[in-house]
């Protein structure tokens, strides 16, 4: 029982960290509607950051700051100099040129920070563990990390719902066009969007990097993880982001440690041995599946698309 | 309206209703078409006239009442299966392979109604029983010597002429037109006319126009819309003398 | 005056010598005799490469069939490379050397699980699509790496190619070649015939323009799965090849950077055009083996050779040569 309750903590740890990666990617999505393949990269970027700063500064927390401010600015950066001018292509021009670019900096890392990866560590304070509820002990970094990403959560909330750039946010994701002939400055708002998305995925990588890892390809995963969430909550739409990740979160990591036992007890051991690991690490995509089949706009849509 | 008509309508529709949001484009709609008529939408912009061919066509789903076509129940049937009973439409949107030709494009819309598809061998072009009932169609709306020409090279009145060639090769009982002389010069919405005269009576057809003279010139019987709701529906003289029709419509130009 | 039906109206659409022709025509020649250049030069390692080129050839062909043709984007098809190739290693590892056997399987597996994510997938469409095709394809690379009993992460070493009872010896590196273009050949045939068949109009007409397909009466989604299950089942074969030219198979060849791989030759070669996936092949192979002599880090170079490629290459490698804008 104690040891479901830590395995759903960390489920909502991952639907956090999933949904800092889906918040960005949604934005992206919905309001310049473009396919970035790349954002697992900003992630990874986020993480190699932290830990050179570690090392340099050999403080964790100014580590962190910093790289969220270095992802910020490769964000922007990389918009301007690249991503917008494929704003006016097709999705498949999108895919295309993301995933060079995805491919770019897998290989700008290895040359860069060499093929070995790195690590961050945490101070040992971080790592002890406390009494949350009588009996149930958890990390203090990990309860650490969900309380940050729901800090995120309110502060975007707030960003989107009560601030004047955030009505431009949700118009632009309810309708690119009116906001545009709204006489917007519409290229510094996708550059300021993409730099958020990009500054939240870069936030995730720090936070994951002590407890996951820093290594070259690592966004890539966790991308794909993060593309089913925003199916699963709506492309365009935060909340959405926020619910789907969660369940996300909760579903993967319970599905991975409970199922397999699960299993044990219903078909023989070869049987669940062969069929635990791969039907744990398919229940995300059935829950997808019976999204999209009954619900294929995603369960909090964004009206107007 | 005709009186106790001896066979029925071949469309009834019955207090259509279909809302966005706050806006209602149909409105309780209810209207009959009889088999062999031309029968003309009228109404102001916002009337709900493209709302209601797209509902009979089936791409939007009504939120209230029915429509029968020929004494069956439609209303949930999905647009193919529709097709497949013999209504057709076009459309205001460019055709479908731009660099096909005006033929091919029309042997697309045969070919729908000529058994499946399901043949992956034989070259579609060579078959005679699909190019010859779309060149025909060509024929029927004067499109006969553009059959070979790519369909990116029409003009636009030509365009919508093709459109109705596409419509018509799928040998529908019913024909709806959402503003076939839209864009059209004078000298091409009287060969529409010619062309929409020579239809009537093989043919059922609603017409949505906003061009008055092709209207009354064309019409069976008239319907006007105001707002999503039916406001009179008649002979054409009589809807030209119709006082509410005059104010709510035909007043304004 | 009355036209008359004239079946000579069709001449006109059917193609011509083109440049594009002409540099297919280049290509496949330069294929069929690249073996006696290898054998002449005593150049094995062309030889391997080209097999290799042949191959993705295929899958990029039947990528082609359900993305160029018919606007069917799918970001998992290397998925079908995997599971071809799983049937023959599983197969093999269980006894069963014979290719009457572990092809057909192929293939046959592959078409199950085209039908399975098509039936799925094919509700939605634009970046829906993409997306969730992306994630079945993840999907199966995780149930791969499950496969304890099939070497899981480390993959399976297949010891015996293919059997063909005395018929073939896939051995023989340059008869596996002419195998491998023969079948590209074939699928390259199979492909031009059903481009232009009935059922070719329909999932063209259905990129084009599906509503517009609707309302004259197509149910388009049925043609849509058969398609997608066809191209699925092709690139099972050529997965089945992958595994006998290199005697192995492991997830790492279903991992979705593979499936970008296999949409980059389609891009590059030109959507929709028959020989397009070939060049495409060609040219995306021959750049990463150029880049890897070249540098330590091939892809500083060939990713901004992508996104340049997505910026301004209208209509790939083709669409260069005839100088036209396409989508």
């Amino acid at each position: 029982m104690l040891y479901f309750v830590e395995q759903c903590l960390n489920g909502v740890q991952l639907g956090m960290l999933l949904f800092l990666l889906a918040a960005g990617l949604t934005l992206v999505f919905g309001i310049m509607d473009l396919v970035n393949l790349a954002h697992g990269s900003l992630y990874m970027l986020g993480a190699y950051f932290a830990a050179t700063f570690a090392v340099l500064t050999g403080s964790f927390v100014i580590a962190i700051i910093m790289a969220v401010a270095a992802s910020l600015v490769a964000g922007m950066v990389l918009e301007t100099v690249a991503i917008r001018r494929l704003y006016s292509r097709n999705h498949l021009d999108h895919v295309l040129g993301t995933f060079g670019l995805l491919l770019f900096f897998n290989e700008l890392v290895r040359l860069i920070w060499g093929p070995a990866g790195m690590t961050l560590s945490l101070p040992p304070e971080m790592l002890t563990a406390v009494q949350i509820i009588p009996g149930v002990y958890y990390p203090i970094y990990r309860l650490v990390i969900i309380l940050a990403a729901l800090a995120i959560a309110a502060l975007l909330y707030v960003l989107v719902m009560r601030t004047r750039l955030g009505m431009l946010i949700r118009a632009g994701a309810a309708n690119r066009q009116m906001v545009a002939a709204l006489g917007v400055n519409i290229e510094l708002l996708y550059t300021f969007v993409f730099g958020l998305g990009a500054a939240l995925a870069g936030f995730a990588g720090v936070m994951q990097a002590p407890i996951l890892t820093v290594q070259i390809g690592m966004g890539e995963n966790i991308l794909i993880l993060a593309f089913v969430v925003i199916i699963i909550g709506g492309i365009g739409s935060i909340r959405g982001a926020f619910v789907a990740a969660v369940m996300v979160g909760l579903i993967d990591t319970v599905g991975r440690s409970f199922l397999p036992d699960m299993l044990h007890r219903v078909l023989s051991t070869n049987a669940a041995a062969t069929l635990g690991p791969a039907l744990s690490s398919m229940s995300i995509y059935m829950l997808m599946a019976a999204v999209l089949v009954f619900r294929p706009e995603g369960l909090f849509p964004v009206a107007g698309r | 309206m005709k009186a106790a008509a001896v066979a029925r309508p071949l469309v009834e529709i019955e207090r259509l209703s279909k809302r966005f949001g706050g806006i209602v484009p149909t409105d309780a709609v209810s209207l009959a078409i009889e088999a062999g008529e031309l029968h003309a939408v009228i109404g102001p912009n916002g009337a709900g006239k493209t709302t209601l061919i797209s509902l009979l066509a089936g791409e939007l789903s009504a939120q209230g009442g029915l429509i029968r076509f020929d004494g069956a129940d439609i209303t949930a049937l999905p647009v193919y299966r529709r097709s497949q009973l013999g209504i057709a439409r076009s459309f205001q949107i460019t055709s479908l392979f731009r660099d096909f030709t005006a033929l091919d494009n029309v042997a697309l819309a045969v070919q729908a109604h000529r058994g499946h598809s399901f043949r992956f061998w034989r070259d579609v072009r060579g078959e005679y029983e699909l190019r010859k009932p779309a060149f025909d169609a060509l024929v029927r709306v004067g499109l006969a010597e553009r059959a070979g020409m790519r369909v990116d090279k029409l003009s636009h009145g030509e365009y919508r002429l093709l459109e109705i060639a596409m419509a018509l090769a799928t040998g529908p009982r019913l024909l709806l037109l959402d503003e076939p002389m839209a864009g059209l010069g004078p000298e091409e919405s009287a060969a529409m006319v010619q062309m929409l005269r020579q239809l009537k009576g093989n043919l059922t057809i609603l017409l949505i126009e906003h061009d008055m003279q092709a209207v009354f010139a064309l019409a069976d019987r008239v319907t006007v819309m105001v707002y999503g709701r039916v406001i009179a529906c008649g002979e054409p003289a009589a809807i030209r003398a119709d006082a509410a029709v005059r104010r709510a419509y035909l007043g304004e130009e | 005056m009355t036209a008359s039906f004239d079946p000579s109206l069709d001449a006109a659409t059917r193609s011509q010598l083109t440049p594009r022709g002409a540099l297919a025509a280049t290509v496949l020649a330069a294929l069929a005799v690249l073996p006696v250049y290898a054998a002449l030069t005593g150049d094995g390692f062309a030889l391997t490469l080209f097999t290799r080129v042949l191959i993705l050839a295929i899958g990029a062909v039947s990528l082609n069939l359900i993305m160029g043709y018919g606007g069917m984007v799918s970001f998992g098809h290397a998925a079908y490379l995997g599971i071809g190739g799983y049937a023959v290693g599983i197969l093999a590892k269980e006894g069963v050397d014979s290719g009457f056997v572990q092809w057909p399987a192929a293939i046959a597996a592959s078409a199950l699980y085209a039908l399975v994510v098509g039936v799925l997938s094919l509700r939605t469409r634009g970046v829906y699509f993409i997306m969730i095709t992306l994630a079945f394809a993840q999907m199966i690379y995780y149930v791969a790496i499950g496969l304890d009993r099939y070497g899981g992460d480390d993959g399976l070493t297949i010891y015996r190619r293919s059997q063909f009872a005395g018929l073939l010896d896939l051995n023989n590196k340059t008869l596996f070649y002419y195998v491998c273009f023969a079948l590209l050949l074939a699928s390259l045939y199979i492909v031009s015939r059903i481009v232009n068949s009935r059922f070719g109009l329909v999932i063209r007409g259905a990129r084009s323009n599906e509503r517009r397909m609707r309302a004259i009466g197509f149910p388009t989604f049925r043609y849509k799965l058969v398609c997608f299950v066809i191209a699925g089942a092709m690139c099972g074969l050529a997965g089945a090849l992958l595994a006998n030219h290199t005697n192995f198979i492991s997830p790492a060849l279903m991992h979705w950077t593979r499936s970008g791989d296999l949409i980059v030759m389609v891009v590059l070669g030109g959507l929709g055009s028959l020989f397009g996936p070939l060049i495409g092949a060609v040219v995306f192979l021959l750049l990463e083996e150029g880049l890897s002599r070249l540098t330590e880090y091939p892809d500083l170079i060939l990713g901004p050779v992508l996104l340049l490629v997505a910026i301004y290459a209208h209509g790939g490698i083709e669409g260069l040569l005839e100088g036209r804008r396409r989508g």
